[in-house]
Order: structure tokens, then sequence, then C-alpha cells
């Protein structure tokens, strides 16, 4: 029942590492661009939650309502007036931008917020939890992050294939030069598509904040959790990430298991055992 | 102009004075311990580590395509490599040195047979979890100290030199051949058929592999390379610090961060561009490190402006505007009819990008 | 003659330093079909790029509708009314056939064309409109891509060798629809290597040659000799 349970919870942190994940694939998608920032992002958005509940004496799930329309702003506004001038045939522009976009988020943060550990407090729920069997609960908190981040993901995969915004996006990705000779607009539907990327990461961050502590240093790491879940569960699958996040949250879960020591270092096994073994991920759908 | 009347050169009149300017200044670099004190000495050495991995990381990104961001893993392998070679294998520092460029040459390959499945922006992520997966499994060896590190015994320190100075002698020239050599290596492997390859990879993968050219087999020697040049300066840099750590060693800030920012700033893509990089982040970091973040937030800022408003980095804006080449890669052909000596009136072979 | 709707005056253009157009003047009026012959290379497909904004030129070289609009961006040119079918279909591969036509019409300029209308018009698209655009036959693509040009409802539609790669009854077929396209009040301008084909169709003729026009005048009254001589330039 123990292993049991340890797998429970490591499904149920997959959830929050596919939201990590949904993020990172959406641009790779759209404009093939791989964010280094995205981790940072993540934090980011955690803080400006943090902020927000502050100042406005809302809990964290209120403080979404500020949260995602900011960070897709945000989005929009970085894509417009720095990372479509990256982009094009050479990989070096977007990468090394974005990772020095990293950087100064780390240290901007580290300026605001000082290297102190931060919570999101969300009350009750936090600690709220439904007994399944004998030795086994799900908590409300992880069950509604799971249930959030199912809920984006269907979201966003409507969105993609059922809508004018989501046909915009395949087409640009597609062949970015005809979609400019049916009306699209390149630089707006790739400003749309990081809005959209950073609104995803605004719950993640959310998410993130309530669930642990949180400092400026942490966004590394999420960045190569998302990374991880977006090559496992094959790219640019939605439903994907969702399977290659929960694979990842339960290596990890079962290696904390085996011994605290080696939870990060087991989902990062399984990440290059399953690269090794299925290089194109679980569910591939976009070639190269 | 027929074939037979044209020879072909690789040199040009700032190469040859550039030669021996080299020279005297390496001659004065190598008098520096006599010349200057510890605090210089360190210093100095600190400037031939970074020379040297901005120059690899430059050999892997921007002349190869292999754009990592995680070779703050060989770094922290070489360290490692150094402290567990010379604890647990009673080996002389200096001989640990190029064997922990060699056990990360081994490394290298298997890490590089899973890295390159990924494609492009990808394969930079896949470099950071590489160094990762190194770090947090430093941190499981108990016997050097966990997660928290540990020192070099007295008893290895005793056995670079005998007194404080000879060691810090030891370990400046030991930093100074080191770089030396890795930058005469990383020219003559671009200039060879090897470096012509490389381009062809860079500039179109496509045409490279009609060409004939073994792409997979040029990028992993370039990255098995890398990897062992890029552990041998760590382990120099921990023979340096002395002390050692999974944080300190596999320090994506330090090790990748700095490396990159001095490649872009000074020029990605040429020789020279490191040179000129790692003076200006080292002039920067002398002056203004007291500002701390802030500081790094200004370095990284710095790097994407050069990124978007001039990629051919500072060293590209100079050798662009006055036709400079200190360390020419391209081979002209000299017509009969400019004598030779006269490389000022060579034609180029091939146009200007 | 009737009112002039695009004008191309002088037109240069450049693909890096290669020189591909030199002084190319043209009128399109309402309601016309303009037909653009010439050998390969002559720079028919260029010309169309250049109008439809894929490749830069000068801001007073061509007018649309009165307005300059040489060197305006392809997505703002599709919106003001000129839309291309561009050599070679480029349909969008991940999408389906209606969402290809369906994206045609997000430019959104209003009008008479309408999914009904474009299924009206190619009825093979109908029953096949779930399927991905690129299990379809060639002919089938040709329509897609006109309907998807058609969607975004334009004033002027340039139409780059729509019989390429096609059996000839596909050509034809094709062909017996444009003038119900014209009905509605769209001007078209066809490049089209079939001289004959594109006599037929067209009411006036522009012939290019190494990037001039070499030769211009209603379809009726051109010999084919006088082409021919344009063509190779002898």
């Amino acid at each position: 029942m123990d292993w049991l349970n340890s797998i429970v919870q490591g499904v149920l942190v997959g959830g929050l590492y596919a939201l990590f994940a949904a993020g990172l694939s959406l641009i790779f998608g759209v404009m093939r661009l791989v964010n280094i920032a995205h981790g940072d992002l993540i934090v980011l958005a955690a803080y400006l939650a943090l902020a927000t509940t502050q100042t406005l004496g809302v809990g964290p799930l209120g403080s979404l309502l500020v949260i995602v329309p900011l960070m897709a702003l945000i989005g929009y506004t970085l894509q417009r007036f720095v990372l479509n001038r990256t982009l094009g045939e050479d990989l070096l522009p977007p990468l090394l931008v974005t990772f020095g976009l990293s950087v100064i988020l780390q240290n901007g943060l580290l300026q605001v917020f000082t290297a102190d550990s931060r919570k999101l407090q969300a009350g009750l729920i936090e600690t709220a939890s439904i007994p399944i069997a004998e030795g086994l609960s799900l908590g409300v908190l992880p069950l509604l992050q799971f249930i959030v981040a199912v809920a984006v993901i269907a979201g966003l995969q409507a969105l993609f294939y059922n809508t004018p915004m989501g046909r915009a996006f395949r087409a640009t990705s597609d062949d970015p030069s005809t979609a400019q000779l049916v009306g699209l607009d390149n630089r707006h539907v790739f400003g749309l598509a990081m809005a959209l990327s950073l609104a995803v990461t605004a719950v993640a961050g959310v998410f993130l904040g309530v669930r642990a502590n949180f400092d400026p240093s942490i966004g590394p790491a999420r960045l190569i959790f998302g990374f991880e879940a977006v090559i496992i569960g094959g790219l640019g699958n939605l439903w994907g990430t969702l399977a290659g996040g929960i694979i990842l949250g339960v290596a990890q879960a079962v290696g904390a298991k085996l011994d605290p020591g080696w939870q990060l270092l087991a989902g990062h096994l399984a990440f290059l055992f399953i690269l090794a073994i299925r290089p194109q991920g679980l569910f591939p759908r976009v070639q190269d | 102009m027929s074939a037979q009347a044209a020879h072909i050169e690789t040199a040009t009149r700032a190469s040859r004075i550039g030669v021996v300017a080299i020279a005297l200044a390496l001659a004065a670099l190598a008098a520096a311990p006599f010349l200057t004190d510890g605090a210089n000495l360190s210093l100095l050495a600190q400037i031939y580590a970074y020379l040297a991995l901005a120059t690899l990381w430059n050999l892997l990104a921007g002349f190869s395509g292999l754009v990592s961001v995680g070779q703050h893993a060989w770094v922290g392998l070489g360290g490692y490599g150094l402290f567990a070679l010379t604890i647990f294998g009673g080996l002389h520092p200096f001989a640990a040195i190029p064997v922990a460029g060699a056990v990360a040459a081994l490394a290298a390959v298997p890490v590089a047979g899973l890295l390159f499945r990924l494609r492009g922006s990808y394969f930079a992520i896949g470099s950071w979890v590489v160094a990762e997966v190194m770090r947090l499994a430093a941190s499981q060896i108990s016997a050097l100290g966990g997660g928290s590190g540990t020192s070099l015994p007295v008893r290895v320190v005793a056995s670079i030199a005998a007194s404080r100075q000879e060691r810090e002698f030891a370990v400046y020239w030991s930093a100074l051949a080191l770089v030396v050599a890795i930058l005469a290596l990383t020219i003559w492997l671009l200039r060879s058929r090897w470096g012509l390859s490389l381009r062809a990879i860079h500039n179109n993968e496509l045409a490279a592999v009609s060409n004939g050219v073994e792409v997979a087999r040029v990028r992993l020697f370039v990255y098995v390379l890398t990897a062992a040049g890029t552990a041998m300066i760590g382990a120099l840099i921990f023979l340096q610090k002395l002390r050692i750590s999974p944080d300190a060693a596999f320090s994506v800030n330090d090790w990748t961060a700095f490396v990159i920012f001095i490649t872009v700033i000074g020029g990605v893509g040429r020789i020279e561009g490191p040179v000129v990089g790692v003076v200006v982040f080292f002039v920067l970091r002398q002056t203004l490190a007291d500002l701390g973040t802030i500081y790094l937030m200004m370095l990284g800022l710095v790097a994407i402006l050069v990124m978007l408003k001039a990629p051919q980095g500072v060293w590209g804006l100079v050798a662009d505007k006055w036709g400079v080449e200190i360390v020419p890669l391209q081979r002209r052909v000299i017509y009969a009819k400019s004598a030779p000596g006269e490389p000022a009136s060579a034609r180029k072979e091939e146009p200007k990008p | 003659m009737s009112e002039t709707l695009l004008s191309v005056k002088n037109l240069e253009a450049f693909y890096g330093d290669f020189q591909a157009l030199f002084g190319v003047s043209l009128e399109i009026g309402a309601g016309e079909v303009v037909a653009i012959v010439g050998a390969n290379g002559a720079g028919k497909s260029t010309l169309f790029k250049t109008i439809a904004g894929q490749i830069p030129s000068r801001r007073d070289a061509v007018t649309f509708a009165g307005e300059p609009i040489g060197g305006l961006r392809a997505h703002d040119i599709v919106r003001r009314g000129v839309a291309l079918v561009p050599e070679g279909r480029r349909l969008f591969r991940s999408l389906s056939v209606q969402e290809n036509l369906q994206i045609g019409g997000q430019a959104g300029r209003k009008g008479a064309w309408t999914l009904e209308r474009v299924y009206g018009l190619f009825p093979a698209l109908r029953e096949r409109r779930a399927q991905p655009a690129a299990e379809l036959s060639g002919g089938q693509q040709q329509m897609v891509a006109i309907g998807r040009a058609l969607m975004s409802n334009p004033k002027l539609l340039l139409c780059d060798e729509i019989s390429l790669g096609l059996a000839p009854i596909i050509v034809r077929d094709i062909y017996a629809r444009l003038p119900m396209i014209v009905a509605e009040g769209t001007s078209l301008a066809i490049v089209e290597q079939d001289i004959v084909q594109a006599l037929a169709a067209s009411t006036k003729v522009y012939c290019l040659q190494e990037g001039r026009v070499a030769l211009a005048g209603a379809s009726q009254s051109v010999t084919r000799e006088k082409i021919a001589a344009a063509y190779f330039g002898v």
C-alpha cells in the first residue's frame, strides 16, 4: 500500500509536470522555439502570485485571475519585441537570447525577492485529503492540481483543433510563408502562441508555489522537468506531455521511495532510458 | 589566369604580425610569476581557464552547430575526476589532469549517443540534463563528501610542490600551457580538413551530407574532444581551488552561462571571439562584480543585445569593419600576378557571407 | 477600357544580389482576366510574389485600388484584397480540406465567397472536406488552393501555374470555373505555360522575357508568332 501511495502521488505530481511541459511544447510546435527561460518564467509567475496574494488579499487560486492575463501579456510583449527577432534558420539566437533572459530573470527575482524560500498559502485545502483505502488517501490539493492540468491540456487540445486561432497556429507551423499569403501575420500569431504558453505557465507557477517552497534559483530544474515530459511524451502531442509528466512523476516518486537522494536522479534516468530506447518519444506527432 | 599560376595561402599580413606579437605576449605571460604577485597570478589563471572553456564552447556551438548549455557537466566531471584520481588512485595531480580528460572523453561517447538523438534546440536542454545527472550522482558519492563536498587532502596538495609559492607557479604554468595547447589544437583543427567539414556542417547540413562528409562522425569527434578539453580545464580549476562540491563543480552559471556570454560578446564562430570576450568579461567583472545580481543581469542583457544587434560580436564588428584576421581560417587563392609577399592584394576564394 | 485595379510601374525585384525584374510595368483593370506568359526564369512567379508581398519592392511600384502597396507585408496585402494561389499549391498539410478553406476566410474580408459557395464551385471538395488536404489528388489540391484564396474575397486573384503537373482534362475542368470567379467581381491574373490556354482564358496578355515586358496586348489581337518572338527574343 505504501508503494501504491507513492505511485499515486507521483501520478498527481505528473499533472504539474505536464503543465510545465504544455507551454514548452506549444511554442515549439508553433514556431520551433525552445525557450530556455521557461522554468524561470514559471517561477516568475509564482512570485507574481505571491505579490498578488499579499497586496490584494486573495488566495492563490484567486490570484490566477490576475496572473494568467498578466503572464499572457508578458508573453505577447516578449515575443513581439524580442523573440520574433531571433527566429530564423540559425539555432543560436533564440537559444542564447532565452538563456540570457533566464539569467536576467533569476537575478532580477533574487534582487527583488531575495534568496529566501517562499510559499503560497492556500489555507485548509492544503491539508485536506480524501481517504481511499487503508494507508491510501488523495490530497485534495494534488488532486485539484491534476484535474486542472487535465482540463488545461483538454482546453489547449480543443483550442488547437477546433478554433480559428488553433487553425492559425497549425497553418503557421506547417508553412509560415504561405500562412502570410492567407492573411496571417506571423509576428502576431507567434505573439499569441507565446501569450498562451505563458498563460499556462501562470497556472503552473501558482500550483508550484502552493505545493512547495520556491526560490529564484529553481527555474532551470522546472524547465528540465517540462522538457523531459515533452520528450518522453513525444514532440507535438499535448496528451503525450501529460503521459510524459506522469511517467516522470512516478519515476521520481519511486526513486524517492528507494532513497530520498534518488528522487530527481530517478526521473532523469527514466528520461534517458526512454531517449535511448524510443528517441521519438512514446506518442510522437511532429517530425523534426 | 590558369590554376597553375596560383597558390593557396592562409596567412595574411595581420596574421604574420600577429604571430610575432603572440610569441612576445606568451613569453611575457610565461614570465609573469616572477613579475607579479599571487593574487594576480590566480586571476590570470582564471582568465586562461575561461578562455579555454570559451574556445571549446565556440568550437562546439559556433563552428559545429552543437549548441550545448551543459558544458558544466564536463567541468564538474573533470574536477571530481581530479579529486577521485588523486585521493583514491594515488595519482600525482598533474598526471590526474590528462587522465580526467581521458575519462571525460570515454564518458562523452555514450552521452553523445543519447544527446545526438535530440535535434537542434532540444540537444541544448538535453546537455543540461546530463549535467544535472552528473551533479546528482556526485552528491551521492559519500567518500567525496556527498552534497557538501570535500577538500583536497594535505598530502595531495603537498605532492604538487613543497612551498605554497612553487605550487602557485606550477598551477599557473600548467593553466597557461593548457590554454595554449587548447587554442593551438582548435586553430589547427579548424584549418585542417576536419575544419572544412565542420564549416560545411554548420553552413548547410544537407549539402554536407550529400558531399559525403560524415556529419555524425565529425560531430562525435568534436563533442568528445571538447568534453575532454573542458574536463581537463575543470580539473585544473579545482586544483587551484583545492575544494570541490557538487554545486560548485556543476554550476551552470560559472561554467556555462559565463562561458557562453564571453563567446557571444566576443564573437561566436570566430577564433578571436573568445579572446576578446574574455577581456571584456574580466574588465566588467573586476569593475562591476560588487554589484552582484545587477552585474549578472547586465551581463545577460549585454549578451542579448549583442545577439540581436550585432550577432557577429565585438570582434566580428572590428574584423568586418577593418578586414582584420589574426587567425585566418579561410584559404585564399593567391594569383601569380600579385607578387608573393603582398597578400594585401589577395583575393578571397570564397565570397563573404 | 475598365477602371484600373492594379498598376505596376517600373517594378524591380531582387533575390539577394540577383536582379529578377527590370522595370516591369503593367495594368490590370476591374473584371479583366490577364495572362502572364514567358519562358522559365522570365520572372513571372517573381512578379506575382512581389505583388503579393513575398518579395520586397518600392512602395510606389505597385498601386492597388488607388493605394500604393509595394513592399507591404504579405498578410496586409491579402487583407486589402489581393490573393495569390502560389505555385505548387502549398496547402497546409496538417489541416483538413475544410480547414484549409476556412483559414483563407480568416483574413476577415466580407464578400460573396463562403464555404458553401466554394463547395458549389468545386463540388468534389465537399465530400472530402474532412480529409487531410495532403491526401487529395493534384487537381483537387489545386481546387483547394484556389478556394482558399477565394475565401479571402479578393478583388484580384493571382493564379501561379495552376495547371502545373495536372492532366489536360483536369486543367480544362479548372479553367472552365474561372469565368464564375470573374462573374463575382474578382479580376484574375494567371501565369500559364500553355499559351493556347492562356490566350483563350484571358482578355489581355503580357509576355515577360528575362525580367522585362517583351509584349503586351489584347489576347484576341496577339498572334502566336508574335508571342513566340517575344518568348524567345528572336
